[in-house]
């Protein structure tokens, strides 16, 4: 069977982590165009020196060359603002799609193991933040065995593993990962805080992940959680449940004050997750760098379809 | 000598020894009392900042909006302050602090973190607010990288920016470096500012240091109201700066009335130096982890202070309080 051929825009530590992974682990899909917008870029140098086609015009430079036809699918790793202007390209081509990893989201967010299946027909997807993906699959197992009311997460970061764009887009990170949580994860309120640690030697990503949901089957909500853990397993290897899942009793004498929710009892569910990278571009530490194009990389040889999840 | 400018943290730091539960009428209160005895800044919101309140770090007994809707009317003398960390709280929520009348708002990361406040100092200014930049855990930068730091908060439009012990672990001369430092790259029309943690029972001396450095922001709350033992008590600094004949002005009798009337009664865990606070500034911890910690060391039948060493030593950085029961699980495992 052929392989799909892809292109990626944005040679940053994100694109070129996506390109390692793509040359190295996929099947199905083939690494074939590397876009930019900086002639000078080293990402880009170094596409060019694995003998990727390569264009310093943006996409439209791209839309220009012959290798343009063959492309379906285009992984947008630029910002916000570059990708309204890329999809206005994609759109144009019926035949193509993108995936989008800024935190744009002109199309639906998607979690690969929580909602990839209403989400097949879609052309361009949005891949939320690194922490929403360490994280929501989390929340949606609780909500799916005890009803979630409130779903927080906490992602930290090493310091160097947060590039410029991740710096200067901050609040980006924390409300779109708090609106899928609610959107993807089904909590009726999301929050989400990020914390970059500048230790050194770097610190490997954590994300903990606290719901307040129904007073629900504990065991099943363990066993919920330790089920979803499998399945991001699959594609991001280096996914662990760092400590056992802790339950505290939220009586109804002695509620939370949840801003917009009110008072609230149920049970904290508290789970501590530790996302270690495959080691790619950055090392395993950068697990936030891992876990995003990871999900890229799988959401997108779905899309091109008869491919399980690895 | 410049005036100095006294701002006042029982409302925000304030927030920590009693879990984030003043009721809003406690606020209006004292906010009211601290004006008349005109303090310079009244700065509230839960303990870390607008929008803080969460598992993580305890939720409120109200909103942000709630403690700050009908303040601003009462003061005639002080600003109406606030506390954005962000990664946690937004632009969205600053203005949503300003429209309920808050005109200062302190913007705090991390010692080497500065470039994740250009957005929202950028932000304040547009909306016309007094900024200050705000450098926790500076006992984790040196002088030198930390004044950098400040250069680029300054960059962005910070009116001021602080030396931040929020681990209570700097000593006097750790002060004097860093405000030195700060001096020495910062423009002359920046201000500097001091805010101190009682841990290492220097909350008024580091303060004074900073001051004599060149510091002419001074944070200080009534009975020390604040995160681990408190941060410098309000009343002792300004009885101090009387003493020294600096100027400033507050006043002194007022400010001793409502500490022991009004605040001293509300510490029920005791805002002091004790072996678990000490514990706090000898390892460098933030100082917020206290509670969270001498609660993590209750469920699991361990000594508070082996947590927070633990802490200290995996240099955990504010607003990592989940990682407190992290700590206290691994310590639990190494156990068995």
């Amino acid at each position: 069977m052929s392989k799909t051929k892809i292109a990626i825009i944005g040679p940053g530590n994100i694109g070129t982590d996506l390109m390692i992974k793509v040359m190295k682990n996929s099947t199905v899909l083939e690494m074939t165009a590397m876009v930019g917008i900086d002639p000078k870029s080293d990402g880009l140098a170094r596409a060019q020196r694995m003998g990727f086609i390569t264009t310093a015009e943006g996409l439209a430079g791209l839309e220009k060359m012959e290798a343009w036809r063959d492309i379906k699918i285009i992984f947008d790793a630029t910002s916000a603002k570059a990708h309204h202007y890329n999809w206005g390209i994609v759109e144009k081509y019926p035949d193509k799609k993108i995936i989008d990893l800024t935190p744009a989201a002109i199309g639906p967010f998607l979690v690969p193991p929580v909602n990839f299946e209403s989400n097949t027909e879609v052309r361009n997807v949005n891949m939320v933040t690194c922490g929403g993906q360490a994280t929501i699959p989390i929340v949606a197992a609780v909500n799916r065995v005890a009803k979630v009311h409130y779903g927080e997460i906490v992602a930290s970061i090493s310091s160097k593993s947060a590039g410029p764009g991740t710096r200067a887009n901050i609040d980006e990170f924390t409300e779109t990962t708090a609106h899928a949580i609610e959107k993807v994860g089904g909590a009726d309120k999301g929050k989400a805080i990020i914390i970059l640690n500048p230790a050194e030697p770097p610190v490997v990503m954590r994300d903990t992940v606290f719901t307040l949901s129904e007073n629900g089957d504990k065991e099943k909500i363990r066993e919920s959680i330790e089920q979803m853990i499998q399945e991001v397993q699959k594609y991001v290897p280096g996914y662990t449940l760092h400590q056992e899942v802790q339950f505290d009793e939220i009586p109804e004498d002695q509620p939370v004050f949840i801003e917009s929710l009110g008072y609230r009892s149920g049970l904290k569910t508290t789970v501590l997750l530790k996302v270690r990278g495959a080691g790619h571009y950055l090392p395993e530490y950068a697990g936030n760098l891992d876990i995003m194009t990871s999900a890229a990389l799988a959401t997108g040889e779905r899309l091109v379809g008869n491919c399980e999840l690895k | 000598m410049h005036k100095l400018y006294i701002q006042d943290v029982t409302l925000r730091d304030g927030m920590h020894p009693i879990l984030h539960q003043y009721s809003k009428q406690q606020i209006k209160d004292i906010a009211i009392a601290l004006d008349k005895a005109k303090v310079d800044a009244i700065e509230i919101s839960h303990g870390d900042g607008l929008t803080g309140g969460s598992f993580n770090y305890g939720f409120g007994a109200h909103t942000d909006w709630d403690w700050l809707e009908g303040i601003a009317e009462h003061l005639t003398h002080a600003k109406l302050t606030t506390l954005l960390i962000p990664g946690i709280g937004t632009i969205s929520d600053l203005k949503r602090a300003r429209d309920l009348g808050v005109q200062s708002v302190r913007v705090a990361t991390h010692s080497t973190e500065a470039d994740i406040s250009a957005q929202h100092i950028e932000a304040a200014r547009k909306m016309d607010m007094d900024v200050a930049g705000f450098l926790m855990m500076a006992h984790m930068n040196d002088p030198k990288n930390l004044a950098e730091q400040a250069q680029l908060m300054e960059s962005y439009g910070a009116h001021c920016v602080y030396v931040t012990d929020s681990a209570g672990a700097l000593l006097m001369d750790g002060v004097r470096d860093r405000i030195k430092a700060f001096k020495d790259v910062l423009k002359s029309e920046t201000e500097i500012g001091i805010h101190c943690h009682h841990n290492l029972s220097l909350g008024v001396a580091n303060t004074i240091v900073a001051m004599e450095e060149g510091a002419t922001r001074l944070d200080a709350s009534l009975a020390g109201m604040g995160a681990g033992a408190g941060n410098c008590p309000l009343e002792v600094l300004i009885a101090y700066l009387n003493k020294m004949e600096a100027p400033h002005n507050s006043d002194l009798f007022q400010l001793m009335d409502i500490a022991d009337d009004v605040i001293r009664p509300l510490q029920t865990r005791p805002v002091q130096v004790d072996r678990e606070t000490l514990s706090l500034g000898y390892s460098g911890v933030y100082s917020s982890f206290l509670l969270h910690s001498e609660r993590a060391a209750e469920k699991y039948s361990l000594d508070t202070r082996t947590i927070l060493n633990e802490l200290g030593k995996r240099k955990m950085v504010g607003g990592q309080e989940d990682m407190i029961i992290d700590v206290a699980l691994d310590i639990l495992k190494n156990q068995s």
